[in-house]
């Protein structure tokens, strides 16, 4: 498969990502996604029809720990970090019309 | 006191009653302001804090309590590493002034041990980067040359060791970035078996890459380090429950007749001249130790790099887009009519704190995760991954460690490749393959270039033998001159 990365495509990903760019940084990034993504493309020359994807990093899987309710951060602490907070909650511009 | 004591001696002084704990702060802190302005390695430095804790560890043992391991030796944390009540940042804009109200699992762990957290060190932003100059609050000067980088993203963390500003630091490593600043700062780094260590409070870049690991003036002293922070952590699902062993004793033991295996194609092209043969002369020397040196073949290893920036930009774009403005950090809420929304806050936000390389990596992580290119590119690279895995495995069936370069080139100029990303990329190339692979890896200092730039052997255990791992590099470490900058003498 080859790729062929233009602008309009790095606008694309960029808003999935919600990164909005200027246009010389759009211009910039476009060249290097594309050298990324050409680059990455070595990767064909391999036949792996028949490897299994490294879906877990671990020889084993670790054991989980039971399902406890254990003490967690103080709201107050937590919320103290937010840029706004209101009501006991993260405050954040409305999105939904009232 | 002097401020480049070792780790171990330190401990065993402070827990002897031959020095306190605040004498062996205040020498720290001393080093720390006198060296920091030249080499921008600590970006937080904890000054009354720190006295504080070496006052509560003084405190503990004049009630003869037992004092921990690491009794008042002087931590540096790299910043993507929470601490409680100190500003955590990950050198990135978008959080700046965030001070996390819980301390990673290693911070804990290194605090139940009685050490004192000295500061938090700088980095490349998110640890993304291989040269440090991606930190928000500027570049790391090496202190060999400060013309040059330390090596990325623990960039901090090596040149804070190497000055000898503190004896020990943490650091993380996701495709290289403990070893390879090791190499290029002349100290020892350790990436540990994936999962050895807890990611809790580990500002994440790539979750099944990240781990971390120890810098140290000495093997032994990252031992201990190592030894202190290892271990199952409830909070960490992939931390592993297998015993941790002991890896200051596994630094004594003998390694007459342990097969090193060498990959040639380790010592290939873009290979320098220099460090070659300061690699193979190591090698010779643990020759005459007793080792017996073979051959191995690793033939994935060329594909290392693309499978890497695959995986690791994958998993970046999805653990940074928790960044959005609304729990911590920064916020930009776009003014003007029509603008009061979150999606356009989301955007204004990220756009105003990060940085390039964050932006340049969270791009091709969300192409390669993009509906109608996941299969083409990201399940091909984890398929490629195991092929890089298995070379390992067969590797390790004739070989009891790997030995190599860490890194192709002693320390680069600042600036030298900050324009060209690839070239840049390809300087983790030797250290990215165990990273795939979930292995252990260190870098312990080995002889200098002839204008006295330091170069590091790279030793690769397999999984869970950091106790082999250990033992090689001791042995070579006390053939080895330990190398100490001009600047911190």
């Amino acid at each position: 498969m080859t790729t062929r990365i233009d602008r309009a495509q790095v606008e694309h990903i960029a808003q999935l990502a919600s990164l909005i760019l200027a246009d010389d940084e759009t211009e910039r990034l476009t060249r290097e996604l594309a050298d990324m993504v050409r680059y990455v493309e070595e990767l064909n020359e391999l036949d792996t029809a028949n490897v299994e994807p490294t879906a877990y990093v671990q020889l084993e899987r670790s054991e989980l720990r039971t399902d406890e309710v254990e003490p967690c951060l103080d709201p107050q602490e937590t919320l103290a970090q937010a840029p706004r907070s209101a009501h006991g909650g993260f405050a954040v511009p409305t999105f939904v019309e009232s | 006191m002097p401020s480049h004591d070792e780790v171990l001696a330190i401990a065993e002084r402070v827990r002897a009653g031959e020095t306190s704990a605040l004498d062996a702060t205040q020498a720290a802190l001393t080093a720390i302001d006198a060296r920091n302005g030249a080499l921008n390695a600590f970006l937080t430095v904890s000054h009354e804090n720190a006295l504080d804790q070496a006052r509560a560890v003084d405190a503990k043992r004049a009630r003869g309590e037992k004092l921990g391991p690491l009794a008042g030796v002087p931590i540096g944390i790299k910043d993507a590493l929470c601490t409680r009540g100190v500003v955590t940042t990950a050198a990135s804009k978008i959080l700046e002034g965030y001070v996390p109200p819980y301390d990673a699992t290693v911070v804990a762990r290194l605090r139940a041990a009685d050490a004192i957290i000295i500061g938090k060190t700088n980095m490349d932003e998110f640890a993304m980067g291989s040269s440090n100059e991606n930190s928000a609050y500027g570049p790391v000067k090496n202190p060999w040359d400060p013309e040059r980088t330390p090596g990325g993203s623990s960039g901090g963390s090596a040149a804070a060791v190497a000055a000898r500003m503190v004896s020990a630091t943490l650091g993380s490593d996701t495709g290289g970035s403990i070893r390879q600043p090791a190499a290029l700062t002349g100290t020892v780094g350790i990436k540990p078996t994936y999962g050895r260590v807890s990611r809790f409070g580990l500002i994440a870049f790539a979750s099944s890459l990240d781990q971390v690991g120890p810098f140290a003036t000495d093997v032994r002293g990252a031992a201990r380090v190592l030894g202190v922070i290892s271990g199952k952590d409830p909070k960490d699902a992939t931390s592993l429950g297998a015993p941790v062993d002991d890896y200051e004793a596994a630094c004594g033991k003998s390694v007459k007749g342990l097969r090193i295996g060498v990959p040639a194609e380790y010592f290939a092209k873009g290979l320098n001249p220099e460090v070659e043969a300061s690699i193979r002369a190591a090698i010779s020397e643990l020759e005459a130790e007793g080792c017996i040196v073979r051959p191995v073949k690793l033939p994935h290893t060329r594909y290392a790099l693309a499978t890497y920036y695959i995986i690791a930009d994958a998993e970046a774009s999805s653990n940074l887009a928790r960044f959005d403005g609304v729990r911590y950090g920064l916020r930009v809420e776009p003014s003007g009519p029509g603008k009061a929304d979150l999606k356009a806050m989301y955007g204004a936000t990220r756009d105003a704190g990060f940085g390039t390389e964050v932006k340049r990596r969270i791009l091709l992580g969300t192409f390669v995760l993009s509906a109608g290119y996941y299969d083409a590119y990201y399940l091909k690279a984890q398929k490629v991954r195991t092929l890089i895995r298995r070379d390992f495995e067969e590797a390790f069936r004739e070989v009891d460690v790997i030995c190599s370069p860490t890194s192709p080139t002693p320390a680069f100029r600042l600036g030298e490749k900050v324009d060209d990303p690839l070239a840049m990329y390809l300087n983790d190339v030797y250290t990215l393959p165990a990273s795939l692979a979930g292995i252990p890896g260190c870098s312990v200092p080995a002889k200098p270039t002839a204008s006295g730039l330091p170069v590091g052997l790279q030793i690769v255990a397999p999984w869970l033998e950091e106790a082999k791992m250990f033992s090689v590099a001791a042995a070579f470490e006390a053939r080895s001159p330990g190398l100490v900058p001009p600047l911190a003498t």
